[in-house]
């Protein structure tokens, strides 16, 4: 028992080792003078925090961050909103071509992003929403819906469907028992498709490259993508954007996890 | 409280196999209506479809003599105890009791008091503000049980509400069940296989198989004349013992015949008219060790199980059709294992089925004429 406890635990840290020193070297990076990044040599000794000064005072970087926070929980709140109800309804009633729903879904997600590029810049230049955020907000929801739906769909299937019979009997209709007591009891589901259609919009680069035209509304991906000059690429400013922008979305993802409570429905039915 | 009609309600998920197939049953006002059959007998069917859970593919629902069959669920107001208790696991005990109420609109004042009056009814008023998950299975039950009667529903639905506890609180709640049924005087279908359920809590009973109704009546009546073969092997533990046997009428007696029996059984005063080959049962009770010379039936003794206040004796018998016979004798019966006994059959409790497995013969009941031919069989 003892013998594998210790290598549950050497294999654990290993795990960890590997998985943060790329990070770890990244923040570390980001804190070293530039010439020293390519001079060779150990990068501890010569702390700098240039970078940093660079791209928040020089390049605004702030802008940036605005942008993609706005964007990436816009799309995540609108995208959840849209997604319960089309999910629950996929995963209880009993309509006929709710397979053939769940694989037009699937498809739509399928498509090939560049492919909705120049037919999606035609209409949200006709709209005149080029360069907003309901522009980007739009777009991220082709690929954020079908992700929402599927998971959501999948985490509501799993809860008893006992309770929701038994709130209809008590009075309660279809609408009222999914926000009763199908919601309340799909924290954990709720909030793992959150963090994870955050993430795919706080990443997205092609749609927020296509449909945004200045600084003002560029988002961080695009941002750091064009803080390469015309002769250089400032790799320092690079992994400081990139440590910051990391940052963020930690932060994001454990506000949420707290949400993630395992065993939440323990107690609703036996066995 | 209302009463509940089924007119030829049919269920089918695919159209080769219905779950139910056109079912009657009415439910009086204030009855306990057992439903009670193997599983998969589609009994939870018929009541999923009384709640309005499911959807008859043909044929209609009566709540009250209002035609419900195309209401949904939450204005049927009807209350139902699952078996899994479906309780909501993110709300206390007092919230799950007052869901029903809230949602149905009642003041917050009146339903604080229903819900306390339920509690103290089941005995459950400290556990009002803890949550189902710190519950045991008994509290759960009773959680789930007070959730139902909380508010006044016009039929009570309970779903195998008992199976999910140990068999000594399952006897008590039986109990208590049947006094509250007596105190609340209201309309309850309630659903079993257990047999022993059936017969100690219905006001009357429905034996299901296969999605029809085998047999509708009070427990000791579907217990003494059970409609065919199946409900006579469903009800009544232990088992009903059946044999073969071949029929012989001369002059108003009634003989028959087998290779179980080592003298024939005479019923006199019989004036019927019975098929050829015919199959006879009788429950392990109706029959007492006797000696050989007054003896039906001789076996070898196979098994002895002491149940307490008597004793079930398993005997060889070659003709019986599970290959053996159950006798029930007095506890204090001397019988080693191997050893050969004989016993007689009690004539007045004989039950018989034609070939189909339909009954044949109606017993008198206390107090009634003599044995005469079942009014009507399918």
């Amino acid at each position: 028992m003892k013998g594998s406890g210790l290598a549950m635990r050497v294999g654990v840290w290993s795990l960890v080792f590997a998985l943060m020193l790329p990070l770890a070297w990244a923040v570390l990076a980001s804190f070293t003078p530039e010439q020293r990044l390519f001079g060779g040599g150990p990068l501890l000794p010569s702390l700098t925090g240039e970078h940093y000064r660079a791209i928040f005072i020089e390049r605004s970087f702030w802008i940036p961050i605005r942008n993609s926070l706005i964007v990436a929980l816009a799309t995540t709140v609108t995208s959840l909103l849209l997604a319960v109800p089309c999910a629950y309804a996929l995963a209880r009633l009993p309509f006929s071509g709710h397979r053939l729903v769940l694989a037009f879904v699937l498809a739509v997600s399928m498509f090939p992003q560049i492919a909705m590029v120049p037919s999606l810049y035609i209409i949200l230049r006709a709209a005149h929403l080029l360069d907003t955020y309901p522009g980007l907000v739009g777009p991220y929801l082709t690929f954020a819906l079908p992700l929402a739906v599927w998971l959501l769909s999948g985490f509501f299937r799993q809860l008893p469907a006992d309770l929701e019979d038994a709130a209809m009997l008590d009075g309660a209709s279809r609408m009222r028992a999914l926000l009763e007591v199908v919601l309340p009891l799909s924290g954990p589901g709720v909030a793992t498709t959150g963090i994870l259609v955050f993430l795919y919009s706080w990443n997205e680069f092609l749609f927020a490259l296509s449909f945004t035209l200045g600084p003002e509304r560029y988002t961080v991906p695009v941002a750091i993508t064009l803080f390469r000059g015309q002769y250089q690429v400032p790799w320092g400013q690079v992994l400081a954007a990139a440590v910051v922008a990391t940052s963020v979305v930690a932060g994001v993802v454990l506000v949420a996890q707290r949400r993630i409570i395992a065993g939440l429905t323990s107690g609703a039915v036996k066995g | 409280m209302a009463s509940i009609q089924l007119e030829h309600v049919t269920k089918s998920y695919d159209a080769a196999q219905p779950v139910v197939r056109d079912m009657n049953l009415a439910i009086a006002d204030g009855e306990l209506l057992v439903l009670v059959g193997p599983s998969g007998c589609g009994k939870s069917t018929v009541l999923r479809l009384v709640a309005g859970l499911e959807t008859p593919t043909a044929g209609r629902v009566f709540i009250g003599g209002e035609d419900m069959t195309a209401v949904p669920p939450q204005h049927r107001d009807v209350a139902m105890v699952f078996q899994s208790y479906a309780l909501y696991p993110h709300m206390t005990v007092r919230q799950n009791l007052g869901f029903g109420l809230r949602m149905r609109g009642v003041p917050a004042g009146d339903a604080s008091s229903a819900v306390e009056k339920t509690a103290d009814m089941l005995g459950i008023r400290a556990l009002l503000d803890r949550r189902p998950a710190q519950l045991s299975g008994g509290q759960r039950q009773r959680v789930a049980l007070g959730r139902a009667l909380a508010r006044h529903a016009r039929a009570y639905l309970l779903d195998e509400p008992l199976s999910n506890l140990d068999p000594l609180l399952r006897v008590d709640t039986r109990s208590e069940l049947a006094l509250l049924h007596r105190q609340l005087a209201a309309t309850m279908v309630y659903v079993t296989h257990d047999q022993e359920e059936a017969m100690t809590l219905g006001s009357r009973i429905a034996v299901m198989r296969d999605g029809m109704v085998e047999q509708v009546g009070l427990p000791l009546d579907v217990y003494r004349q059970p409609a065919n073969r199946f409900v006579a092997s469903f009800i009544g533990t232990p088992r009903v013992n059946l044999f073969a046997c071949s029929c012989e009428q001369s002059s108003g007696a009634l003989s028959l015949a087998s290779s179980v029996l080592i003298r024939p059984l005479v019923l006199p005063g019989f004036d019927g008219q019975l098929p050829q080959q015919i199959e006879a049962g009788f429950r392990p009770q109706d029959a007492e060790l006797c000696a050989a010379e007054d003896a039906h039936v001789i076996g070898a003794v196979v098994l002895i199980e002491p149940l307490g206040p008597a004793t079930l004796l398993h005997l060889r018998a070659d003709g019986a059709s599970e290959g053996s016979l159950r006798v029930v004798v007095p506890a204090d019966a001397v019988v080693r294992h191997g050893e050969q006994v004989g016993f007689r059959i009690r004539l007045d409790r004989l039950h018989l089925f034609d070939a189909a497995g339909h009954r044949l013969v109606e017993h008198p009941r206390p107090g009634a004429g003599p044995a005469k031919m079942a009014p009507e069989h399918r």
